[in-house]
């Protein structure tokens, strides 16, 4: 399940936010915020689709650049507030 | 002691000459503000001196001196000039903060050409606005950003030359040039352009209520209103290392991220990475950054991030702090205070004014939460909203106006002289740009409503009109209103700024659907990233309401005011002229 989640939210990121002749690799480690492959403004959306898709609800104050510059931190916030 | 010294005895008898006294500018010389913040401060004995400290993803770092300014921006004038570009054709940069963008700037201004910085997040409809509005030329973009170039060129008769300056170039199309300015051979020696006060200089766009963003045209004389707020108002000084984190496609990041500072010789950083609250704070501890310029939405946003992790890095290079895009919530300017040991000190200008014109001032009593007062040799005034009176009744809310004249005002529209006309209160009908901006009996109306107080100091109320702004940026509702129209599922749509607690506003839009279509989570997603895509992520909604039906007067003209007021709890005003159900 968890793996899923991490495939789901990779896939997601890869498709909307990489083009396909960008010279990036993502992984689930690779920095997404830091790295400015997301500019903090459109991590909006990606808080939208992890809340519509995981069915959860993430506070402002926890969706931090920090907590979303990877694929893994990102899933282990929405864990975090799924429990 | 600072160095505007008292704000009172600087107003008394201001004359803008003093900008050049401040930048030991002598009569006789180019008035060119590519070579003034590179020639002119290597002929003063500073070419070693570190202009660029610049930091990118990944802790990549470089150095620039002031005498690489100078050689490498001659080689980007030199460049242009071998591929035919005249003077005062326009040449975009569309890259993000990279040093690239910072001295090619300098060399487009140096060979006479009007530098187009454009912000690098926007999408290729944005774009093609912007360039196809100015008649671009050139356009200076990296490996990163081509694509969007080359999916609207086809669409941009004026654009003659698509120029690489980083990446890889084994992608490249065929017709498109790579050019690396550091690769190239030194140019040594360049003959400036002879560039005088009224020569175009830098054009910025900026959004309204209706139609497309309007160009803002500037001109070289501008540098007198940068320099000399840079100097009293930022306070900087030989030794200090200061920071804008502004991009220089919005005019904070080339008044007070280009100009202002390397016209004075100062030394900056540029840290060009995405936001995270410990990376700015590492920024500021490793290069000892003492004067810092910063926006309202970073800095509530690392209040989120709490006092705590303040105490973890050392800060106690910084001296002296500043804010600009949007208002500054007192709260932030006590916070500041406390944990950093320093207040941020507001100031208000916009796209086209060029330079501060409120602002708090070093050795001035702060009010927290007020705009400040008028810069010296800036008349202000609040006209009466109906009858564009001045007002005199200190609390009274009306439109934030200033008298023409000041060095950095911007010179036009381009090509859009009637809504350049539009923005004086008394012109004549048939008032040309040129006298309209030197005019001293017209009042320049900035599109923002303030009060002031019986002390002077101003408050700023809000807009005057739809324009949302969003993270200091200004977002205009028509530009995301065309772009959802043209969504296959959307029908109708009206964008407004809706409250938040980050970025003062974000956009939210109210739409109704084409048959066939209905409401979903993936529709959702689909148009927010339909419109970041096509347009900038500051312009995606951040929430969708949709609708049976949009409020619309009776002339089928929809009522965003009535949609605005019921957001944001206000009154809605005057409905007599709203469409019967």
């Amino acid at each position: 399940m968890a793996d899923e989640m991490k495939d789901m939210v990779l896939e997601y990121v890869i498709d909307e936010y990489v083009d396909e002749d960008d010279d990036i690799e993502v992984d689930f480690d690779t920095p997404l915020i830091s790295s400015g492959i997301v500019d903090s403004f459109s991590m909006v959306s990606l808080k939208v689709f992890l809340e519509k898709k995981c069915h959860v609800s993430l506070p402002d104050k926890e969706a931090t650049p920090e907590a979303f510059d990877t694929v893994n931190k990102i899933c282990e916030l929405v864990r975090r507030f799924q429990d | 002691m600072s160095n505007i010294g008292s704000y009172e005895k600087r107003r008394e008898n201001f004359n803008w000459d003093i900008a050049r006294e401040v930048l030991g500018w002598k009569e006789g010389e180019i008035l060119n503000i590519g070579a003034m913040c590179s020639d002119r401060i290597c002929a003063q004995g500073k070419g070693d001196k570190k202009a660029l400290i610049w930091q990118g993803f990944g802790g990549k770092q470089k150095t620039y001196t002031f005498n690489d300014l100078r050689v490498l921006s001659n080689g980007y004038a030199k460049f242009l000039q071998d591929l035919g570009v005249k003077p005062g054709e326009k040449v975009c940069l569309f890259m993000d903060k990279i040093p690239e963008l910072y001295i090619s700037f300098l060399g487009i201004l140096k060979m006479g050409a009007v530098a187009q910085p454009l912000f690098s997040a926007f999408g290729d409809e944005s774009l093609e606005v912007r360039l196809f509005s100015a008649d671009t030329k050139v356009i200076f973009t990296t490996r990163k950003h081509v694509k969007k170039v080359r999916k609207i060129q086809d669409r941009l008769p004026a654009l003659e030359k698509i120029v690489v300056v980083e990446g890889n170039p084994d992608k490249l199309k065929e017709g498109e040039i790579f050019f690396q300015v550091e690769e190239a051979p030194a140019v040594e020696e360049f003959d400036v352009f002879e560039s005088g006060p009224e020569t175009p200089s830098v054009l910025h766009y900026t959004s309204g209520t209706t139609g497309q963003p309007k160009g803002a045209q500037h001109a070289h004389a501008s540098v007198w209103g940068q320099a000399l707020t840079t100097s009293w108002v930022l306070d900087l000084k030989d030794d200090d290392i200061y920071w804008c984190t502004a991009d220089p496609g919005w005019v904070t990041g080339t008044s007070y991220g280009i100009i202002g500072p390397w016209s004075l010789g100062a030394t900056q950083c540029v840290l060009d990475s995405g936001f995270t609250s410990s990376a700015w704070y590492n920024f500021i501890q490793d290069n000892k950054i003492t004067v810092w310029y910063s926006a309202p939405t970073a800095i509530r946003s690392l209040m989120r991030d709490g006092e705590e992790l303040v105490k973890q890095f050392d800060l106690s290079s910084l001296r002296h702090l500043a804010s600009v895009g949007e208002p500054l919530n007192a709260e932030a300017v006590i916070w500041s205070e406390k944990v950093y040991g320093l207040p941020f000190l507001d100031t208000f200008w916009q796209t086209e004014t060029g330079s501060m014109m409120i602002t708090n001032f070093p050795g001035l009593k702060i009010k927290p939460g007020s705009m400040g007062k008028p810069f010296p040799g800036i008349v202000a005034g609040i006209l009466d909203l109906k009858t564009h009176e001045p007002v005199t009744e200190p609390g009274t809310v009306g439109l934030i106006a200033f008298r023409p004249g000041w060095p950095s005002m911007f010179r036009e529209y381009v090509k859009q002289p009637d809504v350049y006309r539009s923005k004086f209160v008394g012109a004549a009908d048939d008032a040309q740009p040129s006298e309209l901006r030197t005019d001293e009996s017209l009042w320049y109306v900035s599109g923002d409503r303030a009060s002031f107080d019986k002390d002077g100091y101003y408050w700023f109320v809000g807009r005057d009109d739809d324009v949302i702004n969003t993270g200091g940026h200004l977002v205009g509702p028509f530009e995301i209103e065309s772009a959802l129209v043209e969504h296959e599922a959307i029908a109708e749509a009206a964008a407004i700024g809706k409250p938040d607690k980050v970025n003062m506003e974000v956009v939210k839009v109210f739409i109704t659907l084409n048959p066939g279509y209905e409401p979903s989570d993936d529709l959702e997603l689909n148009i927010m990233n339909f419109i970041r895509k096509r347009l900038s992520p500051l312009a995606m909604p951040q929430e969708i309401e949709y609708s049976e039906k949009l409020p619309k007067t009776r002339s089928g003209k929809i009522l965003r005011r009535y949609l605005k007021a019921l957001e944001w709890g206000e009154e809605v005003g005057d409905l007599s002229t709203l469409e019967d159900d």
